[in-house]
């Protein structure tokens, strides 16, 4: 199981902060394409690949990144700190 | 390094004093402080910082660091802010400190350049009643690559 976190206006949309998701997926990319499946929400929310950014374990990566020792997998917005 | 990730107010002239105070032989202190805007033109109700609870000190540590690696400098203090925030509060400040005044002064454009779009923080406009997450800019992404 990994704990899928979303933030912003990814969380708002998709309707909830975290959730745990069985999965099957290797990479981020694969990820993806499971959870816009799901629904018309997520379908939706991951159509732009460049309108969010992605972190394992609290770090930032690419979309072909592996997930195989991922716990958390954290979606959001480019950030808009400072 | 002193680093916090805060809901609570700060008073930057406050934690100006206090981390000057624990510096010796230093030539130069440069600061700066984000503040949300506020102006008597445009009706901004409150402002809300989301940010990713140990991620974004993760992130802020990591930032910190390379900027010690890249300027001779002796110490550096990053406060930012979450939460609920009014116009003219404080969102967040950078200090740095250095002998002389082009590390201090590089050092902290660089870590402002960093926060912003490195760490996990994501802020909302309340406007008139309505809520609107603010974009990330493009320059903002750009401003990286001259580091």
């Amino acid at each position: 199981m990994i704990d899928v976190i979303y933030f912003s206006w990814i969380r708002e949309r998709i309707g909830k902060s975290s959730e745990s998701i069985e999965t099957r997926a290797a990479t981020v990319i694969e990820l993806i394409e499971e959870l816009k499946k799901k629904d018309v929400r997520y379908s939706e929310v991951f159509s732009d690949l460049g309108s969010f950014r992605v972190a394992i374990n609290q770090e930032l990566v690419n979309f072909d990144a592996s997930i195989v020792e991922a716990k958390e997998i954290a979606f959001f917005p480019p950030m808009t700190g400072g | 390094m002193h680093i916090s990730v805060q809901n609570e107010f700060f008073d930057f002239s406050k934690e100006i004093e206090n981390f000057s105070s624990k510096l010796d032989n230093i030539g130069a202190l440069v600061t700066f402080t984000g503040i949300v805007r506020g102006q008597k033109s445009i009706t901004l109700d409150y402002m809300l910082i989301e940010h990713y609870p140990g991620m974004t000190e993760t992130q802020i540590k990591l930032i910190v660091k390379e900027t010690f690696k890249r300027w001779k400098i002796c110490d550096a203090l990053v406060i930012h802010r979450y939460g609920k925030l009014e116009p003219g509060e404080p969102i967040m400040m950078v200090a740095t400190a250095a002998q002389h005044r082009k590390e201090a002064f590089e050092a902290a454009e660089y870590l402002m350049d960093y926060l912003k779009s490195r760490a996990p923080f994501w802020k909302k406009e309340i406007l008139n009643g309505e809520e609107n997450w603010v974009e990330a800019k493009s320059a903002d992404e750009a401003a990286l690559n001259r580091w």
